[in-house]
């Protein structure tokens, strides 16, 4: 064991002879974040708990309970068992596990530390990530007894992919294996060479007990051979990365227009980077306009200088527009906006990536609708090999480019976090489902410009004496689209109607006959006759279309392609078993026979309109009863 | 102009309180009617001055909501009235109408009491107004189940917590879009520690409640603990018999309702004071409020999943 008169954590004197001076220490402490990951077993429970045991933040009453817990359920037989102290779920306590990431806190004489504690399974690599992205350093924890495992790289890979360059490799539980020198070295070269393959620029290596308490604290007198600082000394010396920030160029992401009354205007955000100060110009992004900064407002009074990592509100000399989602920059050095990016992308769901569908992509305080395009590749963690993959599943990473339907004001995620770093939001079910990093914008973005014709849209409605729609037939195989639009474009045709019918089995024999019925290939199906559509609407015509879309979030994505108003949902509501019986190709009886895959309404789901402009329901109603209801329902023509 | 900031090195108190304006904007931007939950104790105190800062010169853009027991120190609702006033804030109370009339009580009802004015209560008042977003002061250091939980954590429609099932939340991108019926609880100071608190304070000068300091008050024993006698004849009506009172130097770690927070003896009159007996002390902050202690080490996550805040 150690002895325990460390210098570290003797503060108590300094509490209760003058805590005024204390507090004069507390106030200027700075602030690290870190993370501890390793495999299952490796003892990081342990470990945080020796940290707080050892920094005096275990008070007796926890203490008490500690040692009854240890009893009843601990796996250090009569010792105490730290790790009872951070596993915080009643799941998790019955388990003997770690199954979500949590947060503890403990301070020293110079710095206040966070600690996240990263769970080791695989399975739970999204609270990984989530408790990487705010860690300004990295403690990779290693079984002295079984060296660098799958879970060790994949965890330093995340970690670096992450940005952390503060990496520790702590070789724990030395204690089991005599603290003998050769196995450490052993262990640090091995890791070496895996670092270095990977990028690791540098690491810092150190042989320790979490249990024993050897090398936290204090030098173990069991590692002689060790020279290096202590745990807790190295995380008190090591560079904050984000102190960096404030040398980078100017950036405020705006989140929020603070106007109390006419005679204040302020946009208040969190400085991402750099320094403002008043008389400075600035440029607001992605309008470009420039302004002179007058005030930098607190509550406290107003600042001469604002800098990186601060809240503030500014105030401008001129009225120029400025709101949620732009970014206020230095004017002679302003990011770039573009639409079309490549990225790093770490999947977090259950559900795996579908390419081609519409996701929020929020950035700093940007959100839009983008695509993610197939992935070049995803990578795996155990060789770091490029493998093929036409989607992503939950815990896999991969580069894929994603478009999105404006441009962002970013910068890459390399040279500042807060402008690179997104996550995508599912827009049905709202769930954070992947986190991003832009690499860099694409050329495409810049280069394909729109080229603007004088002959309008509106022109050609205007010939046509109509005004453009589309009729977006949805429901489920059988259902009667077809039919019913059928009926519904010769009645527009009797009335001098410009129509076309765009039907779904038609369209795969020619545009579409690449495409399958995967989700992917069903989404790309939408999205091509979308696009379709839209240009014969440009063209002036009423465009009917007969498809079974069973997604929700295609139809919006054609919804949102089109002029307000142009698009018209029409829900041919029959009941399955209606559908089914009637099963006019015999699709049905394949389906249920197992012969066809990923149908709709049998094997694939179908998600009907939450708020169809128009309904029909076939199974009270004949097709041409239907038809004529639309119809009705379209009047009166303009 | 106050004095220029030490550009290489912000402290840990000027990162936090900046991360915790930084998520009250945010909150403000993507909720449609958030609330700041309020219970007039010092976390309150310090998230109160928190919004004032992050909205200056606007008041905070959202009302405070006390969600009372009818069992608070009066002081507590003195200071509940006076902050409502400097900030300019509306503030609206809940008291469960149900609890209410059955006459639930501390002492004849034990962890009912807690159940119907605060849980109940709780969700009958975010219900009642139709918020979308309530902010709460709670803090990871305080409990082992809030250690796992997110700044934004998401709630049923009939309020529970599914503590398997939280949304990764990466860098300071918070993920604000909600399912129908969802809401979400906000605890901007996720990362503050109790000295934090007490360091924030002390730098801000923000008003505290004076029963936080030592003074001479009238106190009695009860289940092995000690209390204040804050309004005895209502003490004596509920419990049927007048309680031995003996006049002792006390302070409060905690506030609540008065029958359930323990007072410890004290002779810590000034902040630095309290700070150094907090610092010094050898039981954690919430040993002096019974309701974790009644489901065993679970207590609090059981709680959560059911709706308490």
């Amino acid at each position: 064991m150690t002895d325990t008169t460390d210098p570290v954590y003797v503060t108590e004197a300094l509490i209760a002879e003058d805590i005024e001076a204390y507090l004069e220490q507390h106030q200027h402490k700075t602030m690290l974040r870190f993370i501890t990951c390793g495999s299952v077993d490796d003892g990081k429970s342990t470990l945080i708990g020796r940290l707080l045991y050892d920094s005096k933040m275990i008070f007796e009453d926890q203490l008490a309970a500690l040692e009854t817990d240890s009893k009843k359920v601990g796996t250090q037989g009569q010792e105490i068992d730290f790790a009872l102290l951070v596993d915080g779920l009643a799941a998790e306590r019955e388990q003997g596990i770690t199954i979500d990431v949590a947060y503890r806190f403990f301070n020293t004489e110079k710095r206040k530390f966070i600690v996240a504690d990263c769970p080791g399974h695989e399975q739970y690599t999204r609270n990984m990530v989530t408790g990487a992205s705010t860690a300004d350093l990295a403690v990779i924890l290693i079984d002295a007894r079984k060296g660098v495992l799958v879970q060790t790289r994949r965890h330093s890979y995340l970690c670096h992919l992450i940005g952390i360059r503060n990496i520790v490799l702590a070789v724990n539980k030395m204690d089991l294996v005599d603290y003998d020198q050769g196995v450490f070295d052993a262990i640090v070269k091995d890791y070496a060479e895996f670092a270095r393959s990977i990028g690791i620029e540098s690491f810092t290596a150190l042989p320790i007990s979490g249990f024993k308490g050897d090398n936290i604290t204090t030098r173990s007198a069991q590692t002689p051979w060790y020279q290096g600082p202590t745990l807790i000394e190295h995380l008190e010396r090591v560079e904050v990365i984000t102190s960096r920030d404030a040398d980078k160029p100017f950036r405020l992401p705006v989140q929020w227009v603070n106007r109390p009354n006419l005679d204040f205007r302020g946009f208040s955000g969190l400085i991402a980077s750099g320094t403002v100060k008043p008389g400075e110009t600035v440029r607001v992004l992605p309008s470009g306009k420039t302004s002179t900064v007058t005030r930098v407002v607190t509550l406290d009074g107003d600042l001469d200088e604002g800098v990186a990592g601060q809240s503030v509100t500014l105030c401008f000399a001129d009225e120029i527009d400025c709101s949620r989602g732009d970014v206020i920059a230095v004017a002679d050095n302003p990011p770039q906006a573009a639409d079309q990016f490549e990225t790093t992308l770490v999947w977090l769901n259950d559900d795996p990536l579908i390419p081609g569908r519409a996701y929020w992509l929020k950035l700093g305080t940007q959100t839009v609708s983008a695509t993610v395009q197939q992935p070049k590749y995803a990578v795996n963690v155990n060789t770091m090999e490029h493998v093929a993959v036409k989607t992503l599943e939950l815990n896999a990473i991969g580069v894929a480019q994603i478009i999105a339907d404006k441009p962002i004001v970013f910068e890459p995620y390399a040279d500042n976090r807060t402008l690179g770093g997104f996550v995508l939001i599912d827009k049905i079910t709202n769930a954070t489902v992947a986190a991003g990093m832009i690499q860099f914008s694409l050329r495409r973005a810049q280069n394909v410009h729109w080229q603007p014709t004088d002959v309008t849209r509106a022109d050609h409605a205007k010939l046509k004496n109509q005004a453009p729609k589309v009729l977006w037939f949805t429901g489920l195989s059988g259902a009667g689209k077809s039919t019913i639009a059928n009926e519904v474009e010769k009645r527009l045709n009797v009335m001098n109607r410009h129509t076309f019918l765009l039907d779904g089995d038609n369209v795969r024999h020619g545009l579409n006959k690449d495409l399958g019925f995967t989700e992917a290939d069903r989404i790309e199906n939408i999205r091509r006759v979308g696009e379709l559509a839209k240009l014969m609407a440009d063209a002036g015509l009423i465009v009917l279309t007969a498809f079974i879309s069973p997604f929700r979030a295609e139809r919006e994505m054609v919804r949102a392609m089109l002029p307000e108003g142009e698009f018209v949902e029409v829900f041919v509501d029959t009941p399955l078993e209606v559908a089914e019986a009637r099963d006019v190709k015999g699709l049905y009886k394949k389906a249920r026979d197992g012969q066809l895959k990923n149908f709709t309404g049998i094997d694939s789901p179908y998600e009907p309109p939450l708020n169809p402009e128009i309904r029909v329901n076939t199974a009270e109603m004949t097709a041409e009863q239907a038809a004529e209801h639309i119809i009705r329902a379209l009047m009166p023509w303009k | 102009m106050s004095k220029p900031t030490d550009r290489a090195t912000l402290t840990h108190i000027q990162r936090l309180e900046a991360e915790a304006i930084h998520i009250m904007r945010e909150v403000v931007a993507e909720a449609e009617r958030p609330v700041m939950l309020y219970s007039v104790g010092k976390d309150s105190a310090v998230m109160l001055h928190l919004a004032r800062k992050a909205f200056f010169p606007s008041p905070p853009p959202f009302p405070l909501l006390h969600v009372d027991t009818t069992w608070k120190f009066q002081a507590m609702y003195e200071m509940r009235q006076r902050m409502a006033t400097e900030s300019g804030m509306e503030l609206l109370i809940h008291q469960n109408p149900e609890a209410a009339e059955k006459g639930i009580n501390p002492f004849d009802h034990g962890p009912l009491h807690t159940d119907m004015w605060k849980t109940e209560g709780l969700k009958q008042a975010l219900d009642k107004w139709g918020f979308d977003a309530a902010f709460g002061g709670a803090r990871r250091d305080e409990e082992k189940s809030r250690a796992k939980e997110r700044i934004f954590s998401f709630r049923t429609a009939s309020h529970g917590w599914d503590p398997k099932n939280q949304r990764p939340e990466l860098w300071n991108l918070y993920n604000a879009r909600k399912n129908k019926g969802e809401s979400i609880r906000v605890f901007p100071i996720s990362n503050w520690t109790e000295l934090d608190i007490w360091q924030y304070i002390h730098l801000n000068d923000v008003p505290i409640v004076p029963l936080y300091f030592a003074e001479e008050r009238p106190t009695y024993e009860w289940e092995g603990q000690l209390f204040m006698a804050d309004d005895i004849p209502r003490l004596e009506k509920v419990l049927g018999y007048r309680p031995e009172i003996t006049m002792r130097s006390v302070r409060f770690r905690t506030l609540g309702c008065f029958p359930l927070t323990g007072a410890v003896e004290s002779t810590a009159k000034t902040l630095p004071e309290v700070i150094q007996e907090t610092l010094l002390t050898t039981t954690s902050e919430r040993q002096g409020r019974v309701i974790d202690k009644d489901a065993g080490g679970a207590g609090m996550e059981v709680k959560k999943q059911q709706g308490y805040f």
